[in-house]
């Protein structure tokens, strides 16, 4: 997997926007979090958003399948109005995959129910052929064998990594990371980059929102840093990392990296 | 077993109790393990006053060995009510805790009000205000059924039931993580899918001992039914302590030996409760 390391070797990124933001602001109560944020993901990119901790980061990605309703602006997911008052929820939500910090997996099912149920039970597709995809997909994050253990019985990295097969188990068009190796032990946060990084190989959508500044050099096509509200900064990775222009992204390299 | 139509040296007192007596047979199976127990328990109960007794009369002994079938029965009736007040209690304690964790904010409000209103009033009350409203018989498609007087006490208990159940269904719906909802509703759930599937089955052994605290309390509480003249254990006890001419020296033995009976019943579902607890807790 070591020599799949190089962008180069993704499918190309197609030209038209999956993921289009268009200013969107969104404030609870008196405190305004997103302060006119706009930006836009092609198909099969990966894009990361960086910056300090308390950035509106984790609302914007909320924000895109939902979960979080915006102030004012425009969002549009594979031609879905996310900001329509009669959205269908669950119309969006079926295209767009959501990995949490804290893994949030189904504490009384098990792994393999975890990946199982959305599909079977939001889809209504065969149980059987479920089945069969699920088993495919645990092997595929490296956790055959581990289908009948039960979230309290993994590690956090293990956990994520079926928390991420849950998510794809429905076939999304867009893959949302939020801040998912923030809560792991160093050891363990590596197989999950790796699992994050083969998909995005695979041509999956992905929007990161992460800490890890390495792997987003490595992984991302994109870079934006955010800070208080606003995009400060973007660009592809290596023009951000080495040649920033705002002296608050400088601070904000110089103090992670 | 001989048909008795009139026993000869039976009470009066008795006789309109006899007439359920199959009935409640039926319930003492539960309870007939305890009876030994009871019986053994209630023989050291009485035995300072045994050897007071006169020679003309029953010694308390006597007379508890001679009425406990009859005093068990009325237990068993204890049981029945309180089994069946805390099934018709829960099942509309279910449905009023999911409203009051429902969406629409009428029906939480409402599902709110009827939840505050029974659990905060006397049980007393509730059941003497049910013994008046609900009527002594029903017309269900021209055939009149009879609705016996502890049936409307169970729906009596089955009120403060239903409330404190309700409550224990919001918090344990409470209890469970935000971020299990949005897990749920980020893989495209509907809010019924995930309260049934992912949220209800992560609490259902949460709400598992205080489920059995409410239903130790309703259990003891049944004894309130004797003072709207439902025939159960203590309006029994009453009843066998005045048919044995109201000795004084009886009612400690009598009253004990219903203190008894509610004590072995409901002191291991207290333990059991607590075990429960503590296990859930680690786990």
């Amino acid at each position: 997997m070591s020599d799949g390391a190089s962008p180069m070797s993704r499918v190309p990124p197609a030209d038209r926007p999956i993921v289009q933001v268009l200013d969107v602001h969104k404030a609870f109560g008196e405190a305004e979090v997103l302060k006119g944020i706009s930006f836009d993901v092609r198909r099969g990119e990966v894009v990361c958003i960086i910056g300090p901790s308390g950035s509106g980061k984790s609302t914007l990605i909320r924000c895109i399948n939902a979960l979080v309703p915006v102030t004012s602006g425009t969002i549009r997911v594979d031609g879905i109005e996310v900001v329509d008052p009669k959205l269908d929820k669950l119309a969006l939500r079926r295209k767009v995959g959501m990995v949490f910090q804290q893994y949030n997996l189904f504490p009384h099912k098990t792994a393999l129910e975890n990946v199982m149920m959305a599909p079977i039970h939001v889809l209504g597709q065969d149980k059987r052929e479920v089945e069969v995809r699920a088993r495919a997909l645990l092997a595929k994050v490296r956790l055959a064998g581990k289908e009948a253990a039960y979230p309290g019985e993994m590690s956090g990295g293990q956990q994520q990594r079926v928390a991420i097969a849950r998510s794809l188990a429905m076939r999304p068009e867009v893959m949302l990371f939020d801040e998912v190796t923030a809560a792991l032990d160093p050891e363990t946060v590596k197989e999950v980059l790796v699992t994050i990084r083969e998909l995005a190989e695979e041509g999956m959508t992905c929007l990161l929102v992460t800490h890890e500044m390495n792997f987003a050099r490595e992984v991302a096509d994109h870079v934006y840093f955010t800070d208080r509200g606003v995009i400060v900064e973007h660009g592809p990775p290596e023009t951000l990392f080495s040649s920033a222009v705002d002296a608050r992204t400088r601070r904000f390299l110089s103090q992670v990296l | 077993m001989r048909p008795r139509p009139s026993t000869a040296g039976d009470l009066p007192v008795l006789l309109p109790f006899r007439v359920s007596r199959t009935r409640a047979r039926f319930t003492l199976g539960p309870v007939r393990a305890w009876l030994l127990g009871a019986w053994l328990a209630g023989l050291v109960l009485v035995m300072p006053a045994l050897a007071q007794g006169p020679d003309a009369v029953l010694s308390p002994l006597q007379v508890i060995l001679r009425w406990a079938p009859l005093l068990l029965t009325g237990f068993a009736f204890n049981v029945a009510i309180s089994l069946v007040a805390m099934l018709l209690g829960t099942g509309a304690g279910v449905g009023l805790g999911l409203a009051l964790v429902s969406e629409g904010p009428i029906l939480r409000r409402v599902a709110w009000g009827l939840t505050q209103f029974f659990r905060n009033v006397p049980w007393l009350v509730l059941l003497f205000f049910v013994m008046f409203l609900v009527p002594f018989q029903v017309t269900v498609f021209g055939l009149r059924v009879p609705l016996p007087d502890w049936i409307k006490a169970t729906v009596g208990f089955a009120l403060p039931v239903m409330a404190n159940v309700a409550e224990i269904v919001r918090g344990a719906v409470r209890s469970v993580p935000a971020t299990q909802w949005e897990a749920a509703e980020s893989l495209a759930f509907t809010r019924r899918q995930t309260l049934f599937r992912i949220i209800l089955p992560q609490c259902l052994k949460r709400m598992l001992p205080p489920w059995m605290n409410v239903y130790a309390l309703i259990a003891m509480a049944t004894v309130q039914a004797s003072i709207v003249g439902v025939t159960e254990m203590l309006t029994l006890t009453a009843q066998v302590h005045a048919a044995e001419g109201g000795r004084p020296e009886l009612f400690a033995p009598l009253y004990g030996f219903a203190l008894l009976c509610f004590f072995l019943y409901c002191y291991p579902i207290d333990r059991l409760t607590a075990r429960l607890e503590r296990r859930f807790e680690t786990a």
